[in-house]
């Protein structure tokens, strides 16, 4: 009664895993998916009876996304007793992710959190006494969801997003001033601007959603050079990686003979790691030009990993060190992790000078697997904290990718608006959708901030 | 005997204290609504006063006031009879922004609203000034007056304007008073906030009125009205102008702001004398010079009191510096050289009551039966008192009859909007009506008020059954050819040189009319020249009003579809009642913040509640839990 909207949402824990479970909820839930869904039997879903399992794939047309089992639930027969749909999917990040995003764009909302079973107790399928549960759920949940957000949205993104919903509130101030105050002595920007502008918020808007698109990180994911000798153990790092993470996304060979890419996906989030050879000085003419290629790899990388092996740092010390004072005077601004591998075969004390002579030292195994997800974890934090903001604002959360997907639809009607000569009141209507849609992710918005804000620019009043 | 030489011995059914819009609507409406009603104001003399601009309607405005005439109200018919000039406002901008708006005869205005009630049922007047309510048990039971007369009634609906505890300024000085001229009204106050209601203060001010005859109009810019005026009323008892009075304009120059900045010193609202909240949307001339410095003139409108006398206002002059500085800076005003003041401008503050305090009846939490209207809860503008009145009057009315209340919703009439964002989130300034308040300005359009309210007020007894019909005739004739535009087919050949000539693109085969008419750049004229559109026209004898309508539903069937859609998701909410007493403080798992304002506004519904400024989404969704769907 209250939503008629239809939510999705992975119901199985965030993650890789065996398989997961994406769960939709909603009046529409049942035509939504049968839209996207073709079944091996060939038969609708629309068609199907409740309680009952099918086998068929994803498609988004004309790519086939997953094979998948979907079963059927309809209301009042499910967990929140409208029609639920679940399609227990592969496992993989980048596959919940398709799914996910495909339904987003074919007429879904990501569901809030707690908000399948606020629609459960809603309808009657919870008791009673379990209302002051739900009602915690709801609370700690949606302070726990606030809490990533805010801690993904600080660095470039939050800026970015708070930047175009600020243009945007003065564009429609602009539009509503015209409109409140038509008889008032201001002057009205001129369309071309507003033109200008919203072209502008399109456009970031588009590299902000096409950041999020997992298929788009395969082909532009995170830039990390791994320097190092050919026996540090590069490969068994990268391996490392994807036994950590299960998700291997793909092999690309490398242009060049000596380059190989992996493409790895942790937390979500494309990471394409591009071997290199190492930097040492050298007079060979061939070498030269191996280093000179290492160095533009560097230049090419967001991040840069420094890998040898802590067996050989008692001869070499010298060389890592003068290496690894190269790369910082070259490139200061780039965030750089240094990587001792294969301390499982040095003893303590060894290990103790090490540190001592490299203080930000990481220590690995990548054979053991020891260090793997204190890496993984470093990785990851150079987004969240916005270190790698200097190049691109990456979108990381579903929830505001869901909201930047939306606010660009209506974006885009503004625009086809200006362009037909549509009349500033029936625009406000798109603009406030669109406004709407930010306030999603930056924090509410009401009428008072577009009052507020003509009232401080303009000299309003007879 | 003695009862017979009592002055009040019946028991009224609603009592209305103070006869300006507010007042004036509330009478009317409880009266007409067969309820014994006693109106009491300080002057007789000076009912419905325009205490400011001789205008009524504007952008939002005039569809308040189109509203308040589909419900069967006054202000309409009484804007009509009175006007001098009429303008639709916005005519370029989409449909829900047009906004008439007319210039009034002032004297005429308030002598046609007390002709208009004088003639209205079950209604008596009375002239003196009420100082205290009588209550008991939480409940209102009558008036007291200056002279210790006390009258008896079941409601009271108080609006009081700027009267309660008025302090007017010009200059360094100031004196009591409730306008120009008359006295203020003391007691109310003191025994109201006795009572437990929180009061503060806001301020307003109004320009120097002047001679007519001691300006030189062939220096300023003429301001006519429209060339084909329309009306305010639906009802056809008036009539659109035939003869119209026009405006003028004028501006300021840097010259009248350095002598307006000489008595900046004097001003009372920058030496702290005036600590209360103005509205910044009505600024005094020297706000609007101090706050806009970079500005080197400011508009002034300069227009007729009325058709004969020779009063003027001169709108955009609204001053409460020292007279002198007035009269100083205004006689360097282009066609002001040799002005003459009949009285200067000044500023009032007065006591009001924070609207949170009132139920969406506009009756208090804390009193039973009594009801507060216009400036009394923070407004500002005739219109939105006129409503607020009307609604009070209405539902005092119903209350005493032991009917069920009248509400409107936000999508239904501004009237809702203004109620709901009064009660809901106060104000902090004068409250002044914008149509982008209104979230669902589409669906609240000048031209549907009488689709959107009339039935409402017919089943009210206060519109007419002749009224009914009307709308009933103006919907069903609109419908009907809006089905024509969506039934009938066009040949390429008959609409693509119409087409070409507005720069649309062409079509290569038949299609419905509708999808072509739904063109931006495609208007009704364009489409008229199509044979079997005229003939339509001509056939069903369609007038004016039924063919602009049919245009609006067809060409704006998209939004109005839209917001209609958005609204329908609203009322779901609106349907989620909340009880009265409702604990808030069990409700651990939310902010304490959303708690006391939950408690303190009390929202009846879910949607009420969402519309508190501190309540977050996830506040609304652990309520909706409690109230267990």
């Amino acid at each position: 009664m209250l939503h008629n909207d239809t939510i999705i949402a992975l119901a199985t824990p965030s993650g890789s895993g065996a398989i997961a479970v994406i769960r939709l909820s909603g009046k529409e839930a049942i035509s939504i998916a049968s839209s996207k869904f073709k079944s091996i039997s060939g038969k609708s879903l629309a068609k199907q009876k409740t309680h009952t399992v099918h086998l068929g794939h994803i498609i988004d047309d004309p790519r086939v996304i997953d094979e998948v089992l979907v079963t059927v639930f309809k209301n009042p027969n499910s967990y929140t007793g409208e029609d639920v749909i679940e399609i227990s999917c592969h496992g993989s990040l980048y596959i919940q992710q398709e799914i996910i995003q495909l339904f987003l764009r074919n007429g879904c909302r990501m569901a809030n959190a707690g908000e399948f079973t606020l629609r459960a107790f809603l309808n009657g399928k919870l008791d009673l006494s379990q209302a002051e549960a739900v009602a915690d759920l709801i609370a700690s949940d949606s302070e726990a969801s606030h809490q990533i957000a805010i801690q993904q949205m600080r660095g470039g993104f939050s800026n970015e997003i708070k930047h175009l919903r600020d243009e945007l509130l003065n564009f429609a101030s602009l539009i509503e001033l015209e409109l409140d105050f038509a008889e008032e002595d201001v002057e009205f920007a001129n369309r071309d601007e507003f033109y200008k502008l919203i072209t502008r918020i399109i456009n970031v808007l588009k590299r902000l959603i096409d950041s999020f698109a997992v298929g788009n990180v395969i082909k532009n994911g995170i830039p990390v050079a791994i320097v190092g000798e050919p026996n540090v153990g590069k490969s068994t790092l990268l391996n490392a990686l994807l036994n950590e993470e299960r998700a291997i996304v793909s092999e690309i060979a490398g242009t060049t003979r000596d380059t190989i890419e992996d493409e790895i996906s942790i937390g979500g989030i494309g990471f394409r790691f591009i071997d290199t050879a190492g930097i040492r000085e050298t007079e060979d003419i061939v070498e030269n030009i191996g280093i000179k290629k290492t160095f533009e790899k560097i230049e090419q990388a967001q991040v840069v990993i420094y890998l040898f092996d802590s067996t050989k740092f008692k001869s070499l010390s010298k060389k890592f060190k003068v290496e690894l004072e190269k790369i910082k005077n070259k490139y200061p601004q780039k965030p750089l992790i240094v990587l001792a591998n294969k301390i499982d075969k040095i003893d303590d004390s060894q290990l103790a000078k090490m540190q001592e002579e490299i203080p930000e030292i990481k220590l690995l195994s990548a054979k053991s697997g020891f260090g793997v997800e204190q890496l993984t974890s470093t990785l990851l934090n150079l987004i969240n904290t916005g270190a790698l903001r200097n190049n691109e604002t990456i979108v990381t959360n579903t929830r505001h990718y869901d909201a930047l997907l939306k606010a660009f639809e209506e974006v885009q009607k503004v625009k086809y608006g200006l362009d037909s000569g549509l009349s500033g009141d029936l625009l406000a209507i798109d603009i406030r959708q669109a406004l709407y849609h930010f306030g999603e992710i930056t924090g509410e918005i009401t009428n008072d901030d577009l009052l507020g804000n003509i009232f401080a620019n303009f000299c309003i009043g007879k | 005997m003695e009862h017979l030489y009592k002055m009040f011995n019946e028991v009224y059914d609603v009592i209305v204290v103070g006869a300006g819009h507010a007042g004036s609507e509330a009478a009317a409406a409880a009266a007409n609504m067969g309820s014994k009603t006693l109106l009491i104001t300080m002057n007789l003399q000076n009912i419905a006063q325009m205490s400011c601009n001789p205008a009524m309607g504007g952008i939002a405005k005039g569809q308040i006031v189109r509203e308040i005439d589909a419900l069967g109200g006054y202000s309409g018919i009484v804007s009509d009879t009175s006007a001098i000039q009429f303008k639709m406002l916005n005519k370029s901008k989409g449909p829900a922004m047009w906004s008439p708006r007319v210039q009034s005869d002032r004297m005429r205005f308030a002598e046609d609203w007390r002709l208009m009630l004088e003639n209205t049922p079950n209604l008596d007047f009375y002239q003196e000034m009420v100082s205290g309510l009588i209550i008991e048990n939480h409940k209102v039971v009558g008036v007291k007056t200056s002279l210790g007369i006390e009258v008896r009634g079941k409601s009271v609906v108080l609006t009081n304007g700027t009267f309660l505890n008025g302090l007017i300024h010009i200059g360094d000085k100031n004196f009591g008073g409730g306008r120009a001229g008359e006295r203020a009204a003391t007691g109310i106050t003191e025994e109201l906030v006795q009572l437990g209601f929180e009061s503060g203060r806001m301020k307003t001010g109004t320009p120097p009125r002047v001679d007519g005859r001691s300006l030189d109009y062939s220096k300023m810019i003429v301001q006519p009205g429209d060339e084909v005026p329309e009306k305010f009323s639906y009802s056809d008892i008036t009539k659109p102008l035939t003869v119209q009075r026009d405006c003028h304009m004028t501006h300021t120059s840097p010259l009248v702001h350095d002598l307006l900045r000489d008595g900046f010193e004097r001003s009372p609202m920058f030496n702290g004398r005036i600590q209360s909240t103005g509205p910044r949307y009505c600024p005094s001339i020297e706000d609007k010079i101090n706050r806009f410095a970079d500005k080197d003139r400011h508009q002034l409108f300069v227009e007729p009191e009325g058709w004969n006398t020779v009063e003027v206002y001169v709108n955009g002059f609204s001053t409460s510096l020292p007279e002198d500085v007035q009269f100083k800076a205004l006689r360097s005003v282009a066609g002001f050289e040799n002005v003459k003041f009949f009285r200067p401008g000044y500023a009032i503050e007065y006591d009001y009551f924070p609207p949170t305090q009132l139920k969406h009846t506009l009756e208090t939490k804390l009193v039973d039966g009594l009801y507060f209207a216009g400036q009394i809860n923070g407004t500002t503008g005739y219109e939105e008192a006129a409503s607020q009145g009307f609604m009070a009057g209405i539902n005092a009315a119903l209350k005493v009859q032991e009917r069920e209340e009248f509400i409107l919703k936000r999508s239904e009439a501004y009237i809702g909007v203004l109620i709901d964002d009064l009660i809901t989130k106060g104000t902090e300034e004068p409250y002044r009506m914008f149509t982008s308040r209104a979230e669902y300005r589409t669906l609240l359009r000048q031209d549907n008020a009488d689709f959107r309210l009339t039935p409402k007020g017919y089943e009210l007894g206060l519109a007419s059954e002749k009224r009914l019909r009307r709308m009933e005739e103006k919907h069903s004739k609109s419908e009907a050819f809006v089905d024509f535009f969506r039934e009938t087919s066009v040949s390429p050949e008959d609409i693509n040189p119409i087409l070409e000539s507005n720069d649309s693109a062409e079509v290569n085969q038949s299609g419905k009319l509708f999808k072509i008419f739904s063109r931006p750049n495609i208007s009704m004229d364009d489409v008229r020249k199509i044979e079997a559109v005229e003939n339509y026209i001509q056939d069903h004898n369609l007038d004016k009003e039924i063919i602009e309508q049919t245009e609006i539903q067809v060409k704006y069937s998209g939004y109005i579809d839209k917001e209609k859609n958005n609204a329908d998701k609203l009322n779901r909410l609106e349907n989620v009642k909340i009880p009265s007493n409702f604990d808030y403080s069990k409700l651990k798992s939310m902010s304490i913040e959303a708690r006391q304002k939950l408690e303190k506004i009390r929202p009846v519904t879910i949607s009420q509640a969402s519309r508190i400024s501190g309540v977050s989404p996830s506040d609304v969704s652990v309520l909706l839990v409690h109230m267990g769907r």
